[in-house]
């Protein structure tokens, strides 16, 4: 028995939801009492995969030939792996590509396969977890009944355990086959902070105005280190790109800390934010519906309020 | 090239979750049925794709009992030409996966499309499931398809970016934002005519469930909403560091 973590990286560097899912695949094995192997693909520096180490990961299979982008094509190496060290859980990030390529490996191991989980599970034996359903209004216990889970994660869902060791790093030469895709044309930023795994969102809504008023809103996230997000009508309006729109119609989002700038609070936009731990709220209307999901909450104009926040938190790290 | 759009019939998302006294299953009385969100967006491509000359038939499946007929029927009256209904129970994302497999063996098609995730459980699961269970390719978060002569070409997000890909056919998609900006409403006419299209029913071997849900809960309510002064912001700079410690 074992547990394989599928580790995925940006521009060959570790995401930090990779560095969270061998946490909590140490945390199974430990609990379990067996081992934590990572497999990843694609071209990786020996230091940068030495760093899956630093959260307990003894063993880290390396395929240097990228399959991440074909779905059938990682899912069929990723099963392989598995069958070939025996494991009982597969943990895959809850990634555009992880989540793709997660039931195409449950089908392939004939295993239960549970997206995006809330935490550690209820019960090991038999493998019982709790998610979220009907878009956040919900939340289920569930037993996955087959011998093998594959089980994925969003970022900050379970936190990083940090747990030092020197791992091996194997090779993999196995073969590939051939892609039934052709990527014809990749854009990836690269720098910012990514919207799926940021500990820090900074959303503006509507409240915001219009498209020439985002600047202070970038400061603010520039100052703490965040993503920037927005609601549905702001990213329909064209205010801000699409790929920041959260909400149940957009992104999920787990950050640590979510502050919503001129967003009323409408359900489906909540639907997207529920699993944030806090979330600080700033709206002029104090009856808004956001104010009963927040935290923390500001009653005023983001005119003024805005930039006081930030120089309120540049002041804070200026200080620690 | 022929379209096959798989159909998830669930609550409007504007209804309140009940559950049972017992909290083992969700109490659906009064509950109004629509097409899923995403499903009615793939529809809703595909039609602007055999409107524009690019695709021939458009079939719609779903698995369900007898309750998701009505709502197949709304789709042949958007614009689908012939409906298939799974008679079985969808107990989890893998008997529905495995039903729909056996059917689309029967009807297969080009282009098998498919929501990123049920509004109901969420699951993110069947369309790739199908795709493994066909032994087809798949490509997830598609926000554009586009058919030129015999192949198609897509938009897919990835994390912090984007990718266009072709990929040989057939092949599953499972779509998301972005594959058609508003749903296509029934014309009066489109619903006159989707009476006499064909909806046939067909019958399905047992599958075991792989999952199986113990219960339901609300989620956790926040407790009452800290208000700050916005004069005096440190304050909240001061909770987030020290009591909420989040920076
Ligand atoms: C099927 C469906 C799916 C949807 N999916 C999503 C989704 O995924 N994500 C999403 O966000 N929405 C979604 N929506 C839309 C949702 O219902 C709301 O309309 C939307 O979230 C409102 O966006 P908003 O809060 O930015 O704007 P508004 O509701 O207009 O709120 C603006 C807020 O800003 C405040 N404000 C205005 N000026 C200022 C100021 N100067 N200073 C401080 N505060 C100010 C106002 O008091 C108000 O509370 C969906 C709707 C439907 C029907
Ligand atoms: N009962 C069903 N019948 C047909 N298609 C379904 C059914 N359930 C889910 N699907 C399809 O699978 C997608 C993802 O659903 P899920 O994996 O349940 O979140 C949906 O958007 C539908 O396209």
């Amino acid at each position: 028995m074992s547990i394989l973590v599928y580790a995925e990286h940006r521009n060959h560097k570790f995401n930090k939801a990779s560095y969270e899912l061998i946490s909590f695949g140490n945390k199974l094995a430990g609990d379990l009492n067996t081992n934590v192997f990572a497999f990843t693909t694609g071209t990786l520096a020996r230091e940068d995969l030495k760093t899956l180490g630093n959260y307990g990961c003894n063993t880290i299979l390396h395929f240097p030939q990228d399959v991440s982008d074909d779905e059938k094509q990682l899912s069929r190496i990723i099963s392989d792996i598995a069958s070939e060290r025996n494991a009982s859980i597969v943990l895959i990030p809850h990634s555009f590509r992880g989540r793709a390529a997660a039931p195409r490996v449950a089908i392939r191991l004939k295993a239960s396969l549970a997206q995006a989980i809330s935490g550690y599970p209820v019960s090991l034996k038999p493998m019982v977890v709790n998610k979220r359903a009907f878009s956040g209004k919900a939340l289920i216990e569930e037993t996955l009944v087959a011998d093998i889970s594959v089980l994925t994660l969003n970022a900050n869902t379970f936190g990083l355990i940090e747990n030092v060791v020197e791992p091996a790093i194997e090779v993999l030469s196995i073969d590939a086959g051939s892609a039934a895709t052709r990527v014809i044309q990749s854009e990836v930023q690269s720098g910012k902070v990514l919207l799926s795994e940021a500990d820090i969102v900074v959303s503006g809504g509507r409240g915001m105005r219009s498209a020439d008023n985002w600047q202070p809103l970038e400061e603010l996230a520039e100052v703490l280190g965040a993503a920037t997000a927005c609601s549905r009508p702001v990213s329909d309006e064209g205010w801000r790109p699409h790929h920041e729109h959260v909400g149940q119609t957009g992104k999920v989002v787990s950050p640590n800390l979510y502050f919503a700038l001129g967003i009323s609070g409408a359900i489906q936009h909540l639907a997207g934010i529920s699993a944030s731990k806090v979330i600080v709220a700033v709206n002029k209307d104090p009856d808004a519906p956001i104010f009963g999901a927040a935290d923390y909450g500001i009653i005023g104009d983001l005119q003024t309020v805005l930039p006081r926040l930030t120089e309120a938190f540049r002041k804070h790290k200026s200080q620690s | 090239m022929n379209i096959l759009v798989c159909i998830s019939n669930v609550p409007d998302t504007t209804t309140r979750i009940k559950f049972t006294a017992d909290n083992k299953s969700v109490d659906y009385t009064g509950v109004q049925w629509i097409i899923n969100p995403w499903d009615e967006l793939a529809l809703t491509r595909a039609i602007e794709l055999k409107e524009a000359g690019k695709a021939n038939k458009i079939m719609v499946i779903s698995v369900g009992n007898s309750t998701v007929e009505a709502t197949l029927r709304k789709a042949l009256a958007a614009g689908a030409d012939e409906a298939i209904r799974v008679d079985a129970e969808a107990l989890d994302s893998f008997s529905t996966a495995s039903h729909l497999a056996d059917a689309i063996k029967q009807y297969p098609a080009d282009i098998i499309l498919c929501g990123i995730e049920s509004s109901d459980y969420n699951g993110s699961s069947v369309g790739g499931m199908l795709a493994e269970m066909l032994d087809l390719p798949s490509v997830s978060s598609v926000s554009s398809l586009e058919i030129e002569g015999g192949s198609i070409k897509i938009t897919r997000e990835i994390e912090g970016g984007r990718q266009q890909l072709e990929t040989a056919l057939p092949a599953v998609l499972v779509v998301q934002k972005g594959i058609a900006i508003n749903p296509r409403i029934p014309s009066m006419r489109g619903i006159m005519t989707a009476r006499t299209k064909p909806l046939k029913v067909i019958t399905a071997s047992a599958v075991n469930a792989e999952s199986q849900i113990n219960s339901y809960d609300t989620p956790p309510q926040k407790s009452s909403c800290r208000m700050i002064d916005p004069e005096n912001l440190d304050e909240l700079v001061e909770l987030l560091h020290k009591e909420a410690r989040v920076i």
